[in-house]
C-alpha cells in the first residue's frame, strides 16, 4: 500500500501521530490494525483529560484480545472520535486516516520529532517477525 | 524464530506442528501458538470467517488434538473408572461426550468417546491435555486393554449448515451418519473415521485421516464452493456463541461437573451406583447444589468482559469470575460464561463486570447464545 504522508510519527507500541500547531492527532497503525484483526470495539478517553506520555488512555478490541493504547506525547485530551464508537470497523479500513482516536494539546513538539518516521517505523516493524 | 516459551523459561522448546502446517501457511494462515502447537489462527479474519460457518462451511484444523483408541473386550467398562459417563451403553456407531474426573469431583478433561465395535472405543481428547489424560488413562487400565494413541492422524473439522451437502459430494457415506453417529468411510478417496459432530453449534462432521492423506481430503473439502478455511479464532468464538466450555478456561480441576452445567454428561446408570472418580462430592453438589455455577452472561453495553474478568452482585458483593468472553460476531454484541454465586445464577439476574476497574451492567441470560443447529 501507499507510504503515508512524512509528517506523520510513529511510536513503538504502533500509534501514529500526526502534528497540527500544537495539536497531536493519535491512531493505531495500519500494521496494528492488521495484526489486532477485526476491530469490534473501542474506548475513548474524556476530553479535558491530562495524559503522560506512555500513558494507557484509550483501548482498542478484536474479536479475539483487547489491546490498550497509550499517548505518546503528553498533553490534554482536546478531541475525540466519536465515528469509530459507533462503526469500530474504521479501524481496520483506514486506520491511518478516518481511524484516529483521539486529539491531544500538546507543549512540547521536541518529543514529537523524537518520535520515529515512517522509514524508521517500517524498519522497526520488519524486526518484529 | 518460533518459540512457545514464557518469557522467563530459560530453555524454549521448538512449537510442534500439524500435518499441514505448510498448507495453512500458504494459505495465508496467521499462525500463533496454541496448546505446544503452531495453529492457523486466522486467514481472512475471524469474523469472516465466523459468519460464513453460521451461513455455509468453515473447514478447521484441529489436528493438535489428541486421538487414541482403547482396545480390548472390557474396553468400555475400563473407562467407566475414570469418566461418570455411561460407556456400556454406548452402542457401536455412536458418539457421547464425558469427562475425565479427579477423586475430588474436578474436570480433568473434557472428550469425546465413539465405539468403532469390535471391542475398540476411539477418543478425542484437548491437545493440552493429551499428554496428562493418556498418562492417566493407561495407568488405570486392566489387563487386556490398551491404549493406543494415533500421532500419526489428523483432525479436520467441517462445519456449518453447508457441510452435510459438501461431504456428500466426497464421501457420500458420512453425509448418512446422523447427529453424534461415527463410522469409518472413505472421504476423497482416504480411508477416515468420520463422526457427525463439532465444537460451533452448527451441523457439521469430525473427519479423522491419516497424516499423508490430510492434504488430499482438506484441498477437497475446500474445493467445494461453500467452504472456506478457518482457524482457532473462530473456532473459539462459535464455541462460545454456542455455550460450549473450553477446557482450561471455563473448566479445569477445580471445577465439578455440577458447576459447570453440565450434569447430563453423568449417565443415569452411573447415578446409582456412585462408582467413577469424584463420585461422592459430585453425587453432594448435585444433591444439595453447588456453591457456583456456571452461566452465560450478557453485558449490556458494547464492551467486552473477557476471562478473568471479576463479576459482582447487585448489593456490591463478590459474585463470580468471567471464564470466557469476547465479542458474538452473530449477534453483534459481546457474550460472555462464567461462575456466579448459586443465588446469582437464574437467568435474568443484574450483575456487574469489573472491566478496567469500571462496573459494567450485564445479566444472567440463558446459553446458547445462539441456538444449535445440529441434524437431529
Amino acid at each position: 500500500m501507499a507510504k503515508p504522508p512524512s509528517d506523520i510519527r510513529y511510536t513503538k507500541e504502533h500509534e501514529w501521530v500526526r502534528m497540527d500547531g500544537d495539536i497531536a492527532t493519535i491512531g493505531i497503525t495500519d500494521h496494528a490494525q492488521e495484526q489486532l484483526g477485526d476491530v469490534v470495539f473501542v474506548e475513548l478517553p474524556e476530553i479535558g483529560r491530562d495524559v503522560a506520555a506512555d500513558e494507557a488512555c484509550a483501548v482498542v478490541e478484536s474479536v479475539k484480545a483487547a489491546s490498550d493504547v497509550y499517548a505518546p506525547l503528553t498533553g490534554k485530551v482536546v478531541e475525540t472520535n466519536q465515528t469509530i464508537i459507533d462503526d469500530p470497523s474504521i479501524v481496520n479500513s483506514d486506520a491511518e486516516g478516518e481511524g484516529w482516536f483521539f486529539r491531544i494539546e500538546i507543549d512540547d513538539t521536541d518529543a514529537y520529532d523524537a518520535l520515529m518516521d515512517a522509514a524508521a517505523y517500517d524498519e522497526y516493524v520488519e524486526t518484529l517477525d | 524464530m518460533i518459540e512457545n516459551a514464557l518469557p522467563d523459561d530459560p530453555t524454549p522448546k521448538p512449537l510442534k506442528t500439524v500435518p499441514l502446517d505448510a498448507w495453512h501457511r500458504a494459505l495465508g494462515a496467521r499462525m500463533v501458538e496454541f496448546a505446544g502447537y503452531a495453529m492457523p489462527v486466522q486467514y481472512q479474519g475471524v469474523l469472516a470467517e465466523h459468519l460464513h460457518c453460521r451461513s455455509q462451511a468453515a473447514l478447521f484444523d484441529v489436528s493438535h488434538m489428541g486421538q487414541a483408541t482403547l482396545t480390548g473386550a472390557t474396553a468400555a467398562a475400563a473407562l467407566e473408572h475414570l469418566v461418570p459417563g455411561d460407556m456400556l451403553a454406548l452402542k457401536p456407531g455412536r458418539q457421547r461426550y464425558t469427562l475425565l474426573t479427579n477423586e475430588a469431583g474436578g474436570i480433568l478433561d473434557d472428550l469425546m468417546v465413539a465405539n468403532l465395535g469390535q471391542e475398540r472405543l476411539f477418543l478425542v481428547v484437548n491437545a493440552g491435555r493429551k499428554d496428562i489424560d493418556f498418562t492417566h488413562i493407561a495407568a488405570n487400565l486392566p489387563s487386556g486393554v490398551q491404549l493406543q494413541p494415533h500421532e500419526d492422524r489428523a483432525l479436520l473439522a467441517l462445519q456449518g449448515p453447508a457441510a452435510a451437502a459438501v461431504i456428500g459430494r466426497i464421501g457420500p457415506e458420512a453425509a448418512q451418519l446422523p447427529f453424534m453417529g461415527v463410522a469409518a468411510v472413505a472421504v476423497a478417496g482416504a480411508p477416515c473415521l468420520v463422526s457427525r459432530s463439532g465444537y460451533t453449534g452448527e451441523d457439521g462432521f469430525e473427519i479423522s485421516v491419516p497424516a499423508d492423506s490430510a492434504q488430499v481430503v482438506a484441498e477437497r473439502i475446500l474445493d467445494q464452493p461453500e467452504v472456506v478455511p478457518a482457524g482457532l479464532g473462530a473456532r473459539d468464538s462459535l464455541r462460545l456463541e454456542a455455550g460450549l466450555c473450553l477446557y482450561g478456561n471455563d473448566i479445569d480441576e477445580l471445577t465439578t461437573p455440577i458447576e459447570a452445567d453440565l450434569a447430563w454428561a453423568i449417565g443415569k446408570r452411573r447415578r446409582t451406583a456412585w462408582d467413577f472418580p469424584g463420585a461422592t462430592a459430585i453425587r453432594d453438589q448435585l444433591e444439595r447444589g453447588a456453591a457456583r455455577r456456571r452461566v452465560g452472561i450478557r453485558p449490556d453495553g458494547r464492551a467486552p468482559a473477557r476471562a478473568l474478568t471479576g463479576i459482582v452482585a447487585g448489593d456490591g458483593t463478590e459474585a463470580g469470575t468471567i471464564t470466557s468472553g469476547g465479542f458474538s460476531p452473530s449477534l453483534s454484541a459481546p457474550i460472555a460464561m462464567g461462575y456466579v454465586r448459586k443465588d446469582l445464577a437464574t437467568v435474568g439476574t443484574a450483575l456487574h463486570l469489573m472491566v478496567r476497574g469500571k462496573p459494567l451492567p450485564a445479566r444472567v441470560v440463558p446459553m446458547p447464545f445462539v441456538p444449535h443447529r445440529y441434524a437431529r
